[in-house]
């Protein structure tokens, strides 16, 4: 479903992908771990289309189309969605405006009828009482004067109702409580099917106890440069990331 | 300078032609004494301060007209009717001259005076027109004093509290000449009184025919009034339209205003406060919307000349194409104005290269113990804003849209007339 060959990015001057490879078929979740300052967010955020980033090599391909070559709403459409790692706060437009807008554009792309507003009103109600989510959120601004918890809580909120192809989690884990993080981890769970793609980047193991993953990276310095099964990000939570670096440095062949 | 003489000189000689059409009267007198200070005075230049940013050179070029009297159309009625809210009573002026065939002053509770000058011109009347408004160093005020024949007036009585909106319309039905068309408008609120005003301000007709609204609206509000009040300038194109209002704010008085400027050629706006009671409160809000080469100016004076006062500003300004938007917010904080809390905020959305604004604010602070905030932001859409609406589907354009709305919006929302917030919402916020 989404093949990554050889990615490079930059910002400004400063490359931050270096190389990165990576294949995630229909119906896998992928984990990636790494360090702060890894690269984790900006290959989130070169998949979801944001312009900050210079692609200077390498493809992405997702359905066998060149996602790179989309606008960023042409990839949501298409199925890909982010829970960015620091949700936007859109002051004035409801979370049920917002939420409504983005569902009928992709319903139109996808050649479905678009949906009222009292059907999108019981889809979201529905989504809303399965993740145990109060439904205030829905007349609340966008993200305004949520808390950290709260704004991870839409993200994975919006996620379930796009029903994306392709979800890509940038450490929606990160600063939550217990509660919080079993939304999330329902949320995902409850989105795991045979058709679709999951990318779950997380600085910690914690989530992993909670969304199995069938396989996890280690990105260090814009390159994927360990992958293994559920063990490795065990193997991580016990001996840090030095450990990942230590190897790095040992000569080749040994 | 020659060249202003004759400027002013043409409003004079314009000033006795109409003149000659006029009664005599107490009226006549109050715009004498008008004339005689306009003539003391100048028109002001870019190097006046309050003028910085706005040159008056297009309007002063051109030789005004006063304006013929003209039948009323169905294109006028059915503008009024779409902007008359249900259960409102209005006050229609067409050309600054009241209508009563087209204004509905229906079961005015008692005590409620309301209606054109002409039929009303009691002591409180008297008392007060002119006397608010002061005229003595704006120039403008004093041109329209002199050529005020008429006026909305409303009066409200002590305790007297009027849950109906009452609109005032002044339309310009402008022709092929360019007319002078003066407004004039009057709320006297006695203690414990409280209404919602809303002056509206348009023109039916050629898009394009200059003309000149030069408008004047005094608030006088005694202790404890609550008035909550709206304007909406939606003049023509090529229309110049400069305003004053000026509140005069007794003990424990409210005032909650929204100021919604959204057509014109050369638009000034001002609104001057001044509090002469303690404990007392202004809210000024603004929203501007600006294209092509549109200039806009609003200028707000807050005089905190008493102790234990608020004073709320929030201006919005949309700017596209050339447009060029002013900002300036006086504040003076005398020295006996203790415990003063006054915030002033300016934000601007630039939706083109070419769009320019001047915001200044200027605060006079004399008093020690007060709380005075200033703050201006100027920018185009919020990039990452923008780029989290394009991730959930939502179109480039839609997202743009959808941001500028939410911007103009907030000052809806904050407007206190409530049943006025659907028309805004369809006549500023929809096109946007
Ligand atoms: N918009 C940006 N401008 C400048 N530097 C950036 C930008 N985004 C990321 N970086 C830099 O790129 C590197 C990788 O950042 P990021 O992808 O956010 O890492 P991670 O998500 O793994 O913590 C960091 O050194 C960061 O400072
Ligand atoms: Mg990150």
């Amino acid at each position: 479903m989404l093949t990554i060959f050889n990615l490079h990015a930059r910002v400004d001057d400063k490359e931050i992908l270096r190389g990165v490879n990576l294949k995630i078929n229909a119906g896998e979740v992928h984990a990636i771990m790494g360090p702060n300052g890894s690269g984790k967010s900006t290959l989130a955020g070169v998949l979801a289309g944001r312009d900050a980033f210079d692609v200077t090599e390498g493809d992405v391909l997702f359905d066998g189309k060149n996602l790179l070559e989309m606008d960023p709403e042409e990839r949501a459409r298409e199925g890909v969605f982010l829970a960015f790692q620091y949700p936007v706060e859109i002051p004035g437009v409801s979370n049920t405006y917002f939420l409504r807008a983005g569902v009928n554009a992709i319903r139109k792309h996808r050649g479905q009828e678009e949906l009222d507003a009292m059907d999108f009103l019981k889809l979201v109600k529905q989504k809303l009482k399965v993740l145990h989510i109060e439904e205030d959120l829905l007349k609340r601004p966008v993200n305004e004067g949520f808390s950290g918890g709260e704004k991870k809580r839409n993200e994975i909120f919006q996620m379930a109702v796009l029903e994306p192809k392709l979800c890509i989690l940038d450490e929606t884990d990160s600063g939550l409580d217990i509660d919080a993080l079993r939304t999330v981890s329902d949320g995902v769970n409850a989105l795991r099917s045979k058709e679709r793609g999951m990318l779950v980047i997380t600085h910690y193991q914690r989530l992993l106890e909670y969304i199995k993953p069938d396989k996890v990276h280690v990105l260090y310095e814009g390159r994927i440069v360990k992958s293994g099964g559920p063990e490795l990000a065990k193997e991580l939570e016990h001996k840090g990331y030095g450990w990942v670096e230590e190897g790095l440095k040992e000569p080749a062949g040994a | 300078m020659t060249l202003v003489a004759d400027e002013k000189e043409r409003f004079l000689d314009l000033q006795a032609q109409f003149e000659r059409q006029q009664p005599q009267g107490w009226l006549k007198n109050l715009r004498q004494a008008a004339v005689a200070r306009f003539d003391e005075m100048s028109f002001p230049d870019v190097h006046n301060e309050d003028w910085k940013f706005t040159s008056l050179a297009s309007l002063l070029k051109i030789p005004f007209a006063l304006s013929d009297k003209v039948a009323v159309s169905a294109d006028l009625r059915s503008r009024l009717d779409a902007e008359t809210l249900p259960s409102a009573r209005r006050l229609v002026f067409v050309n600054g001259v009241y209508s009563a065939e087209l204004s509905r002053v229906h079961q005015a509770p008692s005590g409620l005076t309301i209606g054109g000058l002409s039929g009303i011109e009691n002591d409180v009347v008297r008392a007060h027109l002119g006397a608010i408004a002061g005229d003595d160093s704006q120039v403008f005020t004093a041109l329209n004093t002199a050529f005020l024949h008429d006026a909305a007036v409303v009066v409200l009585p002590r305790g007297l509290v009027v849950a109906e909106p009452i609109q005032v319309f002044f339309v310009a039905v402008p022709g092929k000449r360019a007319t002078l068309i003066p407004a004039r408008t009057l709320v006297v609120a006695g203690v414990n009184s409280q209404a919602k005003v809303l002056e509206h301000y348009l023109s039916v007709g050629a898009a394009e025919d200059v003309y000149f609204t030069s408008a004047v609206t005094e608030f006088a509000l005694d202790d404890n009034a609550i008035i909550d009040h709206a304007k909406i300038q939606d003049e023509g194109h090529e229309a110049f339209h400069i305003a004053t209002t000026q509140v005069q704010q007794g003990r424990s008085s409210t005032f909650h205003s929204t100021y919604m400027s959204l057509g014109g050629r050369l638009v000034r706006n001002e609104a001057r406060v001044r509090f002469t009671g303690e404990g007392s409160e202004a809210t000024l809000d603004g929203l501007y919307l600006a294209a092509g080469r549109q200039h806009v100016d609003n200028f707000t004076v807050i005089d905190h000349a008493r102790a234990h006062c608020a004073s709320h500003e929030l201006y919005k300004g949309i700017l596209r194409d050339k447009a060029h938007g002013v900002f300036n917010g006086k504040i003076f904080v005398r020295e006996d104005a203790q415990k003063t809390d006054a915030k002033q905020t300016n934000k601007v959305l630039l939706l083109s290269d070419e769009a320019t604004i001047n915001t200044k604010p200027q605060l006079e602070i004399f008093a020690d113990d007060v709380k005075c905030t200033h703050g201006a932001t100027i920018g185009q859409l919020d990039a990452e804003g923008l780029f989290y609406l394009r991730s959930r589907g939502i179109g480039l354009e839609d997202a743009r849209h959808l941001l500028i709305r939410a911007f103009a919006n907030d000052i809806v929302e904050r407007m206190r007339i409530e049943e006025f917030r659907p028309l805004v919402q369809r006549r500023l916020i929809a096109p946007l």
